[in-house]
């Protein structure tokens, strides 16, 4: 027989839309408002205490609060009426005191069993649940400036160390280096002395214009340009992620955008004021000598480790109180591996001020420690009563100092120099990471700034559901009134479709934005065109004479050439939709380029094998409603 | 294959579809021209906000206030329901409120000046910005209130090189944004929310416009390649044509009724480009077929049998999305609206251009059944070689 598909393929089918409708279920469970807490250092220990005393607090505020929950590292409780969740987290906030960090939270309502298959629902974009939206830029211009000052400098450095003679130096704005020698000769050998130690700069020599002058220039190459960026957009990715930590947002996104921009979203934070203050602030180092016996008591100072292991091993480092120098004169940090014994090690570069400072101090305290303290100045809100006994919040600053690293000074230290005897590569990107981010940063500005209110976002939810909703519907109602019983095959298949579409961005992690749910419906009516090619073919192969099932077959062998080349036009365009867009254009991308996989699936496989169901085994098959 | 009974003379008509399609392009054309695209904020940079009347909004008020305040070509509109305002201009609030303090300062007298917006230091965290002003003491600042801490919060007053750094906890943009929202309610007479704000700034609209662009070249490009490899190369030029003819006409009527073209509109271009493809594709496949089956007849007449044929379905699919169009343009939200318009105009002129304009073309350039025969692999190459 023409129409007939194998058992395995019906099972396959089957299996497929079984698969579909057991990862999309999590979407029809609306998760709960909750509040988590956590401990602002990971020492912090938070038990069911922390927990009793959460639900206590809440009881008494009246808010009626319910599935407490206790993991490694974080409590939760699930409020009853979401509309409590921000007093909610006043009041636990009230409660706990200092050393938690409460954020309010959306705790999943899937069940277990769901769960523990990896079966999540949709995350939500901030156009639908609420929040902030920040774009910043780094201004790396002024971060490849600053480099080529400090190369100068370091030239200089060299050139004086290796006794060869230079008129001048000079980084010139368009960060290119000039230098002037005296004699052809005398440049020469400068450009292969520095060329060896200066990997990302091209040297070049063009001719004076003064007579007796010689010059050379030396430019960043686009790659050197390149690492500069990625070094100053790493550096304010890693303070960020520390300081977006602080504003209590249970799922911050902190991520690079392109060559020099970071996008930072927080869902639930209303206040774009208050996460502008706390966001865009750097952290600072400090390098002291570790203090050493007959150091007097009052020029000591005591600092825990930020490593909790190293702090549970040796406890606190006692460094002396004078500062040699800052993070501000810290130019580059870099994790390596030594070449000789290929242990992994840190190097740091300090500008030449810093350099000076340091060799003043190192060269005559070899053999000693010199500790590394990283410095986040952090905000805490209190609520105190005021002066008319309200309650009113009140924000105190203070400072952490905690120890990255302590260790002994092997020689005098000058602009360049390296920390080894680390113990894994991993401890000493972590170092040169922690050490860039307290090193002076390329500053940031905000380039945009959108804040989405709660309503605001549950109403775009609605009128997209609703959208969705009814066009699904008519769209229904049209193929069943033109094409009647292969109408319902294809509305079957329409309903697959949008099940899969759902499941695949499910399970994809996919983020759900507003001209998401526009791409979402645009498929829905777009999917089913591969029906009505189909279909259309079916209608004519029997006008020009076909039996039913001749033309049911040869319907669907023919319209699949059309439905593939139409589909894979379509997902060009899709797929550079992605590459370009941002933000709402990529949100759509991504449905549409879903869709159009589901639709090829659906429309075509599902479509037929419906219709082979129904009209296949009929022999004598003489009419067809379509 | 028997004939349809009844075939359109499609080709028969080009002359005047084709000067149809040219009128509608060239006043698009001149549409852009003269009136230029209403841009929207991720284009032009600047700020927009929606605020929720707790009554009937009356816009005219609203704009008495916003050109009171000298913005930068204000835009008002309700958004969705009577009560709901959508507010746009294109300054930055950090750049108006700058202006507004140093009058406020300079009134100090005395040439008590606002110097300039910094950073506060890092140990002045929880202070949003640092105002440099010179020859204005902390004295004659606080005692005209020109900070007041109902506004700005916490304010603290320092001095450095003779000059008095103002560290206030409020950022001076939020400040303005406050008391403009502050001035509307009291025009208006009613309680404002404010729903929803955006801010953005003037250097991401030019790279969004070169990205758009890029984007609907680097579309055009790929097409024109897959389109060439899958049929010949006169296909890729009608495709090509074709498109072109969509997106302008779409762009026109945003043009000529100054709707807003923002993201979402440059997003539904693209997609129109996928769909007016698709459509068009579906002819050229039937024309490819009908051209081997139906060798003896005259190119026109294979196109007209082709499009009378794939008719039928070209209605059935535009009216089911047209369905879901005017669902999101109905159901969908204000934000959705420009999206769903853009489409139902793209979508008429793509069904429009796949009928007339497309097919039309590729005759023009002389179509002959050898140039679809299953041919071997060097005539394939010399088909190459006689592209201009």
């Amino acid at each position: 027989m023409l129409n007939r598909y194998p058992l395995w393929k019906y099972l396959l089918l089957l299996f497929f839309t079984v698969i579909g409708i057991v990862y999309s279920i999590p979407n029809l469970y609306a998760p709960d408002a909750a509040i988590q807490v956590s401990g602002d250092s990971s020492a912090k220990v938070i038990d069911a205490p922390v927990l009793t005393k959460m639900e206590a607090a809440l009881k008494e505020a009246n808010i009626e609060a319910f599935g407490g929950e206790v993991t490694a590292k974080t409590a939760m409780l699930r409020i009853k009426n979401a509309e409590q969740q921000m007093l909610a987290r006043k009041v636990v906030q009230k409660a706990l005191g200092d050393g938690y960090v409460v954020a309010l939270n959306s705790a999943s309502t899937t069940p277990a069993w769901l769960q523990s298959i990896g079966a999540a629902p949709l995350k939500l974009g901030l156009d639908l649940a609420g929040g902030v939206h920040f774009l910043l830029e780094v201004d790396t211009a002024s971060a490849v400036a600053k480099r080529q000052e400090i190369n100068a400098d370091d030239m200089k450095d060299k050139l004086r160390k290796s006794k060869m003679r230079y008129a001048s130096i000079v980084a010139q704005k368009d960060n290119q280096i000039i230098g002037r020698f005296r004699s052809a000769e005398a440049r020469d050998a400068a450009i292969s002395a520095l060329r060896g130690d200066f990997p990302t700069l091209l040297f070049a020599t063009p001719e004076s214009q003064t007579a007796g002058e010689f010059l050379f220039t030396a430019d960043f190459s686009e790659a050197g340009v390149r690492e500069i960026e990625d070094y100053a957009l790493s550096q304010n990715l890693v303070t960020l992620r520390n300081r977006v930590n602080e504003l209590g947002v249970s799922e911050p996104m902190v991520q690079r955008q392109g060559r020099n921009r970071i996008i930072v979203q927080l869902a639930g934070i209303q206040d774009p004021a208050e996460a502008k203050r706390v966001i865009g602030k750097t952290a600072n180092l400090e390098f002291r000598l570790g203090a050493s016996p007959d150091t007097l008591v009052s020029n000591k100072e005591e600092f825990p480790y930020k490593d909790e292991l190293m702090q549970m091993q040796r406890g606190n480092a006692a460094l002396e109180r004078q500062v040699i120098v800052t993070g501000d004169r810290v130019s580059n940090a870099t994790s390596s591996f030594d070449p000789e014994s290929n242990q992994p090690q840190v190097n740091i570069t300090l500008d030449s001020l810093g350099g000076t400072h340091m060799h003043r101090v190192t060269r005559n305290n070899v053999g000693r420690q010199m500790g590394i303290l990283f410095i986040e100045y952090k905000t805490r809100t209190q609520t105190v009563k005021n002066a008319e006994g309200h309650d009113v919040e009140k924000m105190t600053q203070y400072v952490e100092r905690k120890v990255i690293s302590l260790a002994t000074i092997q020689s005098a230290l000058g602009v360049q120099f390296r920390i080894t005897g680390l113990d894994s590569p991993a401890e000493a990107s972590e170092l040169a990471l922690l050490l860039r981010a307290g090193a002076l940063a390329a500053p940031m500005h905000f380039v945009e700034e959108r804040t989405i209110g709660p309503s605001l976002g549950a109403e775009n939810i609605k009128n997209g559901v609703d959208a969705t909703l009814w066009g699904f519907g008519l769209v229904v109602l049209f193929m069943l009134v033109s094409y009647r019983m292969f109408g319902v095959f294809a509305n079957i298949a329409l309903g697959v479709n949008l099940l899969l579409m759902i499941t695949m961005l499910s399970m994809f992690g996919a983020t759900l934005t507003l001209p998401g749910i526009a791409g979402i419906v645009l498929t829905i009516g777009m999917a089913v065109d591969a029906n009505v090619l189909i279909h259309s073919r079916i209608r004519e192969e029997i006008k020009n004479g076909a039996s039913p099932q001749q033309a049911i077959y040869a319907g669907y062998e023919r319209a699949f050439v059309t439905i593939l080349d139409a589909n894979l036009t379509t997902l060009i365009v899709g797929i550079i939709l992605f590459a370009i867009g941002t933000g709402p254009i990529k949100g759509f991308a991504v449905t549409l380029i879903v869709g159009i996989i589901t639709t090829l699936y659906a429309s075509v496989t599902c479509s037929r094998a419906l219709a082979n169901l129904v009209y296949g085994r009929r022999k004598n098959l003489q009419k067809i409603s379509i | 294959m028997t004939k349809e009974p009844r075939i359109i003379d499609f080709m028969g008509m080009r002359h005047y579809t084709s000067a149809l399609s040219i009128i509608f392009v060239i006043i698009s054309l001149g549409a852009l021209a003269i009136n230029g695209l209403k841009l929207g904020l991720d284009f032009t940079g600047g700020t927009q906000f929606e605020l929720l009347f707790d009554k009937p909004a009356d816009l005219n008020q609203v704009r008495t206030v916003l050109e009171e305040a000298e913005l930068t070509s204000p835009v008002a509109v309700l958004f969705g329901s009577e009560q709901e305002v959508m507010i746009r201009t294109q300054d930055q609030m950090k750049v108006k409120a700058q202006e507004k303090l140093g009058i406020q300062v300079a009134a100090l007298g005395a040439g008590a000046a606002f110097e300039a917006v910094e950073r506060p230091a890092r140990e002045m965290e929880g202070f949003a910005d640092a105002l440099v002003l010179a020859n204005a003491s902390a004295e004659s600042l606080q005692q005209k209130n020109v900070f007041p801490a109902d506004e700005y919060g916490r304010v603290e007053y320092q001095t450095r090189e003779g000059k008095t750094v103002v560290l206030v906890e409020n950022s001076i943009d939020s400040v303005y944004l406050q008391r403009l929202i502050a001035d509307i309610e009291q025009a208006t007479g009613s309680d404002i929310q404010l729903r929803s704000s955006e801010f953005v700034g003037p250097q991401i609209g030019d790279e969004l416009r070169d990205q758009g662009g890029l984007g609907i070249l680097v579309a055009f490009a790929l097409v024109f390649l897959y389109v060439a490899v899958q049929f010949q190369w006169k296909f890729s030029v009608g495709a090509i044509i074709g498109l072109i003819h969509d997106v302008i006409v779409t762009v026109g009527f945003f043009a000529i009724f100054q709707w807003d073209f923002d993201l979402t509109v440059l997003a539904a271009i693209l997609a129109l480009i996928g769909y007016s493809i698709n459509d068009t594709i579906v002819v050229y496949d039937r024309i490819r077929e009908n051209f081997r089956v139906l060798r003896k007849m005259h190119p026109h007449e294979v196109i007209n049998i082709s499009i009378t044929q794939t008719l039928g379905r070209t209605i059935m699919t535009s009216m089911s999305v047209f369905i879901v169009l005017f669902c999101l343009y109905f159901i969908a939200g204000e934000t959705l609206q420009g999206f769903a318009l853009a489409l139902i105009i793209g979508i008429v002129a793509g069904t429009y251009s796949s009928v007339y304009v497309c097919s039309n073309i590729t005759a023009a350039l002389g179509i002959t059944k050898e140039d679809l025969m299953p041919k071997p692999k060097e005539a394939e190459g010399a088909e190459g070689n006689e592209a201009p």
